[in-house]
């Protein structure tokens, strides 16, 4: 934490000055279940796309749907709510 | 030039904000502080007052539309007591935090259950630890005095903090008082227009009130706890100030006939007038009693009251308002902290009084300094004591 700033030199009242700056925080270390998906399942309905609370399901260069795991928190609503059952959850360790 | 007319003193913080041009209110009505923010919401209607009158559904929305308005860089006041203090609680640590100066009138009144509608002062207490700087009217100049002050104290780029300004429901919120009240040219000339350092601004994004980790957290409250005992240097520059404009000048404890006390008497708001009688009383008698009215609760002016208080062989120390299950008010725990560390500290003798209105006389305050003169000289001293409780 050495390199972090001092209460002196911390922004005032924690005010972040850079728009969209969030986008350096990777939220996806904060998963412990993984979701995988099984292509010859998946017909590209997209609903795992609109469920996603985080915004982290993208679409390929192919046209399926495909999970950013920078950001994807783990949550398992794409793998609830996937109506093929393309998508299941992974124990991160595995 | 100022006015000194006959008013009550809600109506003249009312007009003291109007004077203070502020450009948001955010309040829901609430007994004691009622008159104020009604009579604020006519002065907007009736055009005195150019400032967007935000009628909320309760004290949390008003906290939090002040919050949403300070941090658009407007000039923000509200007013509540008691219940509705409590109710926004949640959003006086996030006006602190954000450090938005927002400016509230708090008529204090005492918290139920029981139902009371009476003044003490148990809803600041509540609040102690809500990073705002709360500070005390004695009487209904001072609550005019002050409202203005509060207002330069807060926005000062050195403090951008909230400040509460407590005066007595009932007590002040409810009396007529002869009240000097300065005009628009002697308000402007001592409070300039605001112009916030921070604030939301399409054209020049930032993010306030953002979400910190813990490895950020300490750091922002240090900062923040700093700032907050820094703001004794400009709240006294503001006072200083206001007695060059004005001629009245403020101190964090207001001492009378201490210099050569033997006991001094502690007393934050209202009451202290009506103690200052007695203190003159028993000088009459041959006791060299005193009085302190404490104007400044945070930042705690832990020096003025070391240099003030420290020499005295009794303090008598009174609270309106009560620890439960602690040790008596909080007024007099902060203080025997604080001279904890002296050499030859006074003996401190705390009494918790005028809870939920219940009036105290000149009498009562005569016999509560005599008493505390008996438990001094037995050396049994109790940790604290309700005054007047029937037994």
């Amino acid at each position: 934490m050495a390199d972090l700033p001092t209460w002196k030199s911390i922004n005032h009242a924690c005010l972040v000055f850079e728009p969209g700056s969030t986008v350096e925080y990777l939220t996806g270390d904060w998963r412990s279940m993984r979701p995988e998906r099984t292509e010859e399942k998946c017909v590209k309905c997209g609903e795992c796309w609109m469920y996603c609370p985080d915004a982290a399901i993208y679409i390929d260069e192919r046209g399926y749907y495909a999970v950013d795991y920078d950001y994807c928190k783990g949550c398992g609503i794409c793998a609830k709510e996937c109506p093929h059952g393309a998508i299941f959850m992974v124990e991160e360790c595995e | 030039m100022a006015k000194r007319v006959g008013i009550e003193v809600s109506i003249a913080v009312s007009d003291a904000v109007t004077l203070c041009d502020v450009d948001v209110v955010a309040a829901y009505p609430i007994t004691p502080q009622t008159h104020i923010v009604e009579h604020l919401s006519e002065s907007v209607a009736n055009g005195d007052l150019n400032a967007e009158y935000i009628k909320v559904e309760s004290e949390h929305s008003a906290m939090s539309c002040c919050i949403g308005a300070s941090a658009a860089g407007a000039r923000t006041f509200t007013s509540t007591a008691s219940q509705g203090l409590a109710l926004m609680s949640e959003m006086l640590y996030i006006a602190s935090g954000m450090r938005l100066p927002i400016v509230m009138a708090l008529a204090t009144r005492t918290l139920s259950a029981p139902l009371s509608i009476w003044g003490d002062q148990s809803d600041v207490m509540s609040v102690r630890d809500a990073g705002w700087i709360v500070i005390f009217a004695e009487n209904g100049q001072e609550a005019f005095d002050m409202t203005v002050q509060c207002f330069k104290i807060a926005e000062d780029e050195r403090v951008l903090l909230p400040v509460m300004l407590c005066l007595d429901g009932f007590n002040l919120s409810h009396v007529i008082e002869p009240i000097e009240i300065m005009d628009q040219e002697e308000v402007s000339s001592f409070l300039p227009p605001y112009n916030a350092k921070y604030r939301l601004d399409p054209h020049e994004v930032l993010t306030m009130g953002a979400f910190a980790m813990p490895d950020y957290f300490s750091e922002i409250k240090k900062q923040q706890d700093e700032a907050l005992k820094d703001s004794y240097t400009v709240i006294r520059e503001v006072w200083d100030d206001w007695g060059k404009h004005f001629g009245r000048t403020y101190t964090p404890l207001q001492t009378y006939l201490t210099d050569d006390a033997d006991i001094i008497l502690l007393i934050a708001g209202a009451f202290a007038g009506t103690a200052r009688i007695a203190v003159d009383r028993l000088r009459a008698k041959g006791v060299k009693a005193g009085l302190a009215s404490l104007k400044l609760w945070r930042p705690f002016p832990r020096d003025d009251i070391i240099r003030e208080l420290g020499g005295a062989k009794v303090l008598t120390l009174i609270d309106r308002a009560l620890s439960p299950g602690g040790g008596g008010g909080p007024i007099a725990s902060e203080v025997r902290a604080c001279l904890y560390h002296q050499d030859n500290r006074p003996d401190i003798v705390s009494y918790v009084a005028g809870l939920s209105g219940r009036d105290v006389m000149s009498e009562q305050f005569e016999e509560m300094i005599e008493e505390s003169l008996e438990y001094s000289q037995k050396g049994d001293i109790p940790p604290y004591e309700m005054y007047g409780v029937r037994e």
